[in-house]
């Protein structure tokens, strides 16, 4: 699975979880500030990802997840590497 | 006259209502609710909120034609449970018509002086329940982290609080059936003894889920008629049992010269209030309503009030056999055999447990603005040797005399409340 792959599902669970414009869902885009997504939201991110992705994030590797890119690192790095 | 209250005094602050919100199975608006009110039309249907295929339990009242998402967008609308939702949508509608779209706020009044008490019986039920399912099926990892603040009771009155940036007090009351009445009697209390100068007060449930209302009928307090619309027949000697109601009810409640001074729409005054307990059994309640009526007569003393100028009784009359007989004893104890007209609204609304004290002060001040007594649908005639007047058939024209409104919760808690015109 690329990095875009994994951005069209995570784009997905957050537009499902805060209501945004999917255009809005941008790997620069702060979760916080642009999304208006507070730790709760992200926890509901991450797992409705987990579910559709079959991984497990421990909590403490959010804990300095910032931005979408962020979050798309971590969840690259439960990724089976992809060519 | 009971109770130990302090004297009423020149110097007492007075408590008006300045505004009004409602989401009822009755309607959700103030006009809507009060003309289904008087027409005495009961609003128990089948239930659309889940399949009842496989439940004993086949109709309620629900609350129609509310869409969360309208009210609070989509983000909001699934992090707050539906008593949550109804609650902070009834308390807005309230503080809108007290203040307009700026709140209290808006109207320059310091937040730190405005509060809020929001009562409910249980909380967010229907979260709770379905995560419930999540960790059983699914386990712990997939319990959602909404979960708590959705299901906690305080969730209403905090939500309140944070949508108009009240910093005043800031309470729950649970006191089953009686936390509508309670909250508002406790909000008036804050007002009276100048901790806040605004309190948004009132009740919100949300409770036929299908957990709850197989509980209450385990518990044999439903009703098993097969007629929803003949089901809910508070007094009559008739009933077994209520219909499950949900909803939310929530007034502001103001100091008097403050309203009066910023020209405020004044609804009503609370002039009393009452609280006791039964200490008897956790769910019923002593033959002669001892309780009930020692409640009744600590408000009229907190109102500086002789039952003979009360104009009519808003009574709990849930439709179960046992509170009717208490409640219809206590009345009787207080004001003499058929000595004041008695109506309920649960034969139109069903029970909204810890909603249905705020609704009935709101349907109180209601029959003091029109100067009628809604009638209690359903009702056709008491047990033999009950004396009561129980206003039916039509509504009854209303001298503006104070309203007893009363509440009574399992655990013993009733609450009572003295409403009188603007």
């Amino acid at each position: 699975m690329n990095r875009d792959q994994v951005l069209e599902v995570l784009s997905e669970a957050i537009v499902s979880v805060i209501g945004c414009d999917p255009a809005a869902v941008t790997p620069e885009a702060h979760l916080a500030d642009d999304l208006e997504a507070d730790s709760l939201a992200l926890v509901e991110v991450i797992m409705a990802v987990e579910d559709k992705l079959d991984i497990t994030v421990p909590e403490e590797e959010l804990k300095d997840v910032r931005t979408v890119g962020d979050a798309l690192d971590v969840l690259q790095g439960k990724l089976p590497a992809s060519p | 006259m009971s109770g130990a209250s302090e004297p009423v005094t020149a110097t007492r602050r007075r408590v008006v209502v300045t505004g009004v919100g409602l989401r009822s199975p009755a309607g959700n608006d103030v006009d809507t609710m009060w003309s289904t009110l008087l027409e005495g039309r009961a609003m128990a249907a089948p239930i659309e909120a889940w399949s009842t295929a496989e439940h004993p339990v086949k109709y309620a009242c629900e609350v129609r034609d509310f869409d969360p998402v309208e009210r609070f967008g989509h983000k909001e609308a699934r992090r707050i449970d539906r008593a949550g939702q109804l609650g902070v949508a009834a308390a807005g509608d309230a503080v809108i018509s007290a203040f307009g779209e700026g709140g209290p706020i808006g109207a320059g009044i310091d937040p730190a002086r405005c509060g809020v008490v929001g009562g409910t019986g249980i909380g967010g039920l229907a979260t709770l329940e379905e995560q419930i399912g999540v960790y059983l099926e699914r386990g712990p990892t997939r319990v959602s982290p909404l979960l708590v603040p959705m299901m906690m009771a305080n969730a209403t009155a905090g939500l309140i609080g944070i949508e108009w940036r009240l910093n005043g007090p800031n309470l729950c009351v649970a006191t089953a059936c009686a936390a509508g009445s309670n909250s508002i009697g406790e909000a008036a209390r804050l007002v009276r003894e100048g901790a806040a100068d605004v309190m948004v007060a009132g009740g919100t449930e949300a409770s036929i889920t299908p957990v709850a209302t197989a509980a209450f009928w385990r518990m044999g307090a439903l009703t098993s008629n097969p007629d929803p619309l003949v089901a809910s027949r508070p007094f009559d000697a008739a009933r077994d049992g209520f219909v499950m109601g949900e909803g939310a009810a929530f007034l502001v409640l103001e100091d008097r010269e403050a309203a009066l001074a910023r020209g405020a729409t004044i609804w009503g005054e609370i002039l009393g209030y009452g609280r006791t307990c039964d200490a008897y059994h956790i769910t019923a309640p002593p033959d002669g309503g001892a309780g009930a009526a020692a409640c009744m007569l600590a408000a009229l003393d907190d109102a500086g009030l002789e039952p003979a100028a009360v104009g009519h009784v808003n009574a709990h009359g849930t439709s179960t056999p046992l509170n009717d007989a208490a409640e219809a004893a206590a009345v009787t104890k207080v004001f003499g055999p058929r000595g004041v007209p008695v109506t309920s609204a649960k034969g139109v609304t069903g029970h909204l447990v810890g909603a249905a004290g705020a609704v009935e002060a709101v349907a109180s001040l209601l029959a003091l603005r029109h100067g009628q007594v809604p009638p209690t649908a359903n009702y056709e005639a008491a047990e033999e040797g009950v004396e009561i007047d129980v206003v039916a058939g039509a509504p009854r024209p209303l001298a503006a005399a104070p309203v007893v409104s009363n509440s009574f919760g399992f655990g013993g808690h009733n609450a009572t409340l003295v409403l009188g015109a603007a």
